[in-house]
C-alpha cells in the first residue's frame, strides 16, 4: 500500500516542452510513472517524445486521456495560474514543483482551491513519490525502496538524505512526501500525517521540518492526539539567526515566533523520537520500529 | 527585501495613505533646507530629525559617536535640523535590532512636528495558518509588537482578508470601533485602513506596518512611520520599488552571491558550507554546531547549479576572512556530484586553498566525482556521511 499516488496513477506535466519539464517528464517515464499527458499552451495536437501526447489545456488533457494527477513545471509568474487551471478541470492532485511563486499568488490560489475536490502538494517541493510505482517531481528515483516508512518533509535534498538512509538500512519507503518550503502552500503535515496514519503498509513514519511558521507544531499536536505509529522527527535551523530567509522562503524566524527549538519541544512532548543530527533519521527510526 | 521609512512613506502616499509632510536629505545643509522649507509650509517650527536605517527601535538607539544621542530628535528650527543632522550623519546608531555594531547613517528625513493626541498601532502581513493576509490593529501604538502579543494578545485585533474581495468596509469599521475610536476620525481611519490594505496588495508587501499610526490634535490620521517590506518573488512585477535597495544596508557578500542566483547568508562562525538545498544547507549548519564549531554561512547552491556557479559560490566563502575550515556537502539528485566536483577542482586551482576543505558527495555520479576530486591531486579530504564530514571538518578547522 501507499498514499496518494500509485501504479495506476495517470500523470499529466503542465510545462512539458520546458527544459526541466521535459527532463523530468523523462525521468518519471523510464522509472515506470504512467505519463499519459502534457500541456504547453500552443503546442496541442504535437508529441512529447513521439510518445505522450500534448494538449493546449488542462481540461483538454484531462477529458481525452483520463489524468488524475498534474505536476506543474511552469515558471514562478504563471504557476499560481498553472495551479488554479488544473483544480478547475477537476485533477485530483495536483503537484507543483516551481520555486519563486509570488506569496499574494498562492494567497490566491489557495482560496481558489476551497470546497473543490482537489488536492495541491507545494509549491517549492520535490514532488511525491511511491517506490517503484510513480514518480511525480525532481527526486532521484534510484534512491528509494519500497518499504515501511512514509517520509513527510518541507525540504527537497534532506528528504533525499532521510530516504537513501531508510534505503540503506532496509526499511524502504511506502509514500514519500515533500511538501514545500513556501509560507503558503497546499498540504501540510497534518494532512500527510493522517494520510499515513490511516495507511496500513505505514509502519512508522519520519517528519522533516524547518523553521517558521507553526505547521510543525500543529503537527506534532495531531501526533500526540491521533498517532500510535512511531514517529522520528528532523528540524533544520537550530543555528539559524532570526529574521534572516533561509533560502527557502517560508524559512524564517520573525517576531521571535518559528524557531527549531519551539518545533523539538513540541514534537518531544508529542512522543516524537528525535534525531539528534541528519545523519541518524534512518537508525531512529529503525531502533523506534524495534 | 527592505526600504528606508522616507521611501516607504512615498510609497503610501503616492497610493493615498496620508503621511505628514517631509522631505529626505543626504547632508547637513540639505538637511537645513529641508527643515526650513516644511517650517515655511506649516507655520509651525517644530520639525522631526529622523536617522534612515533598515532597523527599527531608532528612537531608543543611541549613537556610538554620541551616546546621549537617540536616531529620532525633535527639534525648534533649521539650526537645530542642521547641527542634530551634523552628528547624526556618518555616525553609528545602536538599536535593538542592529546588533552591537549599529549601522552607519547616511540619510535623513525632516519631517513637520505632529500634535499627537494618539498613537496606535496597524499591520498587515501574511497569516501563514490561514493562508492569507491579516489586517492587524491595537492600541498599543508605539510599543513593540512582539511584546504587545505575548503580554496582552487581547489587545491585537485581527481581521483576515479574503483575496477575492479584498478588506472589507464593515472589516475596517469593525477594527476602528474594536479600538474605541468614534466619530470623523473613525470614518478617516476606516478610510486609513482600506487604503492601507489596498497598498499591501499593491505593492506585493511582505510586512506593512504602521506604528504608530497617530491621531492629531485637529483629527487626521497619519502613518507617522511606515516599515515596508516586499515579497522577494514578486519583486519581478515591480521595477520601481526594486530601484530603492540601498546596497549600503545589505552585506556585499550577499548581494554578490545573488548575482549568481545563489542563497546565501552571512554567519558569524569559522567554518563556511557549500550545499545544495535549503533544508540540507541548514542541517549541514546545525550538526557543525552539534560537534562544537560554528558555521560561518548559509549557502544554497541550488538544484540545476553550473560549474560556473559552484566556482562562484567556492570564490564567495574563501573571500570570507572568518573562514577557517571549509564543509561541501552534496546529496545529488538533478545535482551531479561530478558537476560539483569539477567546480570546487576549478576554484581551488584558481583561488587556491589556505584552510583545511572536506567534501562530502552522495548521489547521482557520486563514483565519478569521488575519483575526479582524488585524482585532481589537491589536498581535499572526504567524508563518508554528513556526519562524517561535519566531525572531520570541526577536527581540521584551527
Amino acid at each position: 500500500m501507499s498514499v496518494l499516488v500509485d501504479k495506476n496513477t495517470r500523470l499529466l506535466v503542465q510545462g512539458i516542452t520546458g527544459k526541466t519539464g521535459a527532463f523530468h517528464a523523462r525521468q518519471s517515464l523510464d522509472y515506470g510513472t504512467q505519463v499519459v499527458a502534457g500541456v504547453t499552451p500552443g503546442r496541442g495536437g504535437e508529441k512529447f517524445e513521439s510518445e505522450v501526447p500534448i494538449f493546449d489545456t488542462v481540461a483538454d488533457a484531462v477529458r481525452e486521456t483520463g489524468a488524475n494527477a498534474s505536476v506543474i513545471f511552469v515558471p514562478p509568474p504563471y504557476a499560481a495560474d498553472a495551479i488554479m487551471e488544473a483544480v478547475d478541470a477537476g485533477v485530483p492532485l495536483i503537484v507543483c514543483i516551481t520555486e519563486g511563486i509570488p506569496v499574494a499568488d498562492m494567497v490566491k490560489a489557495k482560496r481558489y482551491l476551497q470546497g473543490r475536490t482537489s488536492r495541491l502538494i507545494g509549491p517549492n517541493c520535490p514532488g511525491v513519490i511511491t517506490p517503484k510505482q510513480c514518480r511525480i517531481g525532481i527526486m532521484p528515483g534510484y534512491i528509494h525502496q519500497p518499504g515501511r516508512v512514509g517520509v513527510v518533509s518541507r525540504s527537497g535534498t534532506l528528504t533525499y538524505e532521510a530516504v537513501h538512509q531508510l534505503t540503506t538500512l532496509g526499511l524502504g519507503q511506502t509514500t514519500a512526501i515533500g511538501i514545500g518550503g513556501d509560507p503558503v502552500n497546499g498540504t501540510n503535515f497534518v494532512d500527510c500525517l493522517t494520510l499515513f496514519n490511516d495507511d496500513p503498509a505505514t509502519e512508522g513514519i519520519v517528519m522533516i521540518g524547518e523553521i517558521g511558521g507553526s505547521a510543525e507544531e500543529d503537527g506534532a499536536a495531531f501526533i500526540k492526539a491521533h498517532v500510535k505509529k512511531p514517529v522520528v522527527g528532523f528540524i533544520a535551523g537550530t543555528t539559524a539567526p532570526p529574521g534572516k530567509r533561509m533560502g527557502h522562503a517560508g524559512a524564517i524566524i520573525s517576531g521571535g515566533k518559528g524557531t527549531a527549538e519551539a518545533k523539538l519541544e513540541a514534537m518531544r512532548e508529542a512522543g516524537v523520537s528525535i534525531a539528534e543530527t541528519p545523519s541518524d533519521i534512518g537508525s531512529t527510526m529503525k531502533k523506534a520500529l524495534g | 527585501m527592505k526600504i528606508h521609512e522616507y521611501q516607504g512613506k512615498a510609497l503610501l502616499k503616492a497610493l493615498g495613505v496620508p503621511v505628514p509632510l517631509s522631505h529626505v536629505a543626504f547632508s547637513a545643509a540639505e538637511t537645513e533646507r529641508a527643515a526650513r522649507e516644511i517650517i515655511d509650509h506649516t507655520g509651525n517650527q517644530v520639525v522631526v530629525v529622523k536617522a534612515q536605517i533598515h532597523a527599527g527601535g531608532r528612537g531608543k538607539g543611541r549613537f556610538k559617536e554620541h551616546p546621549d544621542l537617540g536616531g529620532v530628535k525633535v527639534v525648534r528650527g533649521a539650526d537645530q535640523a542642521k547641527a542634530i543632522a551634523q552628528q547624526m550623519l556618518d555616525s553609528t546608531l545602536v538599536t535593538i535590532q542592529t546588533g552591537p555594531e549599529g549601522k552607519k547613517v547616511g540619510r535623513i528625513l525632516v519631517e513637520q512636528g505632529m500634535d499627537i493626541q494618539r498613537e496606535l498601532y496597524v499591520a498587515a502581513t501574511l497569516d501563514r495558518a490561514t493562508g492569507r493576509t491579516t489586517l492587524m490593529a491595537s492600541t498599543e501604538g508605539g510599543m513593540e509588537i512582539e511584546v504587545v502579543a505575548e503580554k496582552s494578545p487581547e489587545k491585537i485585533l485581527r481581521e483576515s482578508i479574503d483575496p477575492a474581495t479584498g478588506l472589507l468596509p464593515f472589516q475596517a469599521r469593525k477594527l476602528v470601533y474594536g479600538l474605541g475610536i468614534t466619530g470623523n476620525v473613525a470614518n478617516k481611519m476606516a478610510s486609513f485602513l482600506g487604503k492601507l490594505a489596498a497598498a499591501y496588495d499593491q505593492l506585493d508587501c511582505s510586512l506593512l506596518e504602521v506604528n504608530p499610526l497617530v491621531i492629531t490634535g485637529s483629527g487626521d490620521v497619519l502613518a507617522l512611520d511606515a516599515k515596508v517590506n516586499f515579497d522577494d518573488n514578486a519583486l519581478y512585477r515591480h521595477k520601481d520599488v526594486e530601484e530603492l535597495r540601498d546596497p549600503s544596508e545589505e552585506d556585499a557578500a550577499e548581494l554578490e552571491a545573488k548575482k549568481f542566483d545563489l542563497s546565501y547568508v552571512n554567519l558569524d562562525g569559522t567554518i563556511g558550507c557549500m550545499v545544495n538545498g535549503a533544508g540540507l544547507a541548514m542541517a549541514t549548519m546545525d550538526i557543525i554546531k552539534f560537534f562544537g564549531k560554528k558555521p560561518a554561512n548559509f549557502l544554497d547552491v541550488g538544484g540545476g547549479a553550473t560549474v560556473d556557479r559552484v566556482t562562484a559560490a567556492f570564490k564567495i566563502i574563501t573571500r570570507d576572512p572568518k573562514v577557517s575550515g571549509i564543509l561541501v556537502n552534496i546529496f545529488g539528485g538533478i545535482m551531479k556530484c561530478d558537476v560539483i566536483a569539477q567546480g570546487v577542482i576549478t576554484a581551488v586551482k584558481e583561488v587556491g586553498l589556505k584552510v583545511p576543505l572536506v567534501v562530502r558527495l552522495e548521489g547521482t555520479n557520486v563514483e565519478q566525482g569521488k575519483r575526479m576530486l582524488e585524482e585532481s591531486g589537491l589536498p581535499i579530504t572526504t567524508g563518508t556521511s554528513l556526519r562524517d564530514a561535519a566531525q572531520k571538518i570541526v577536527e581540521l578547522t584551527p
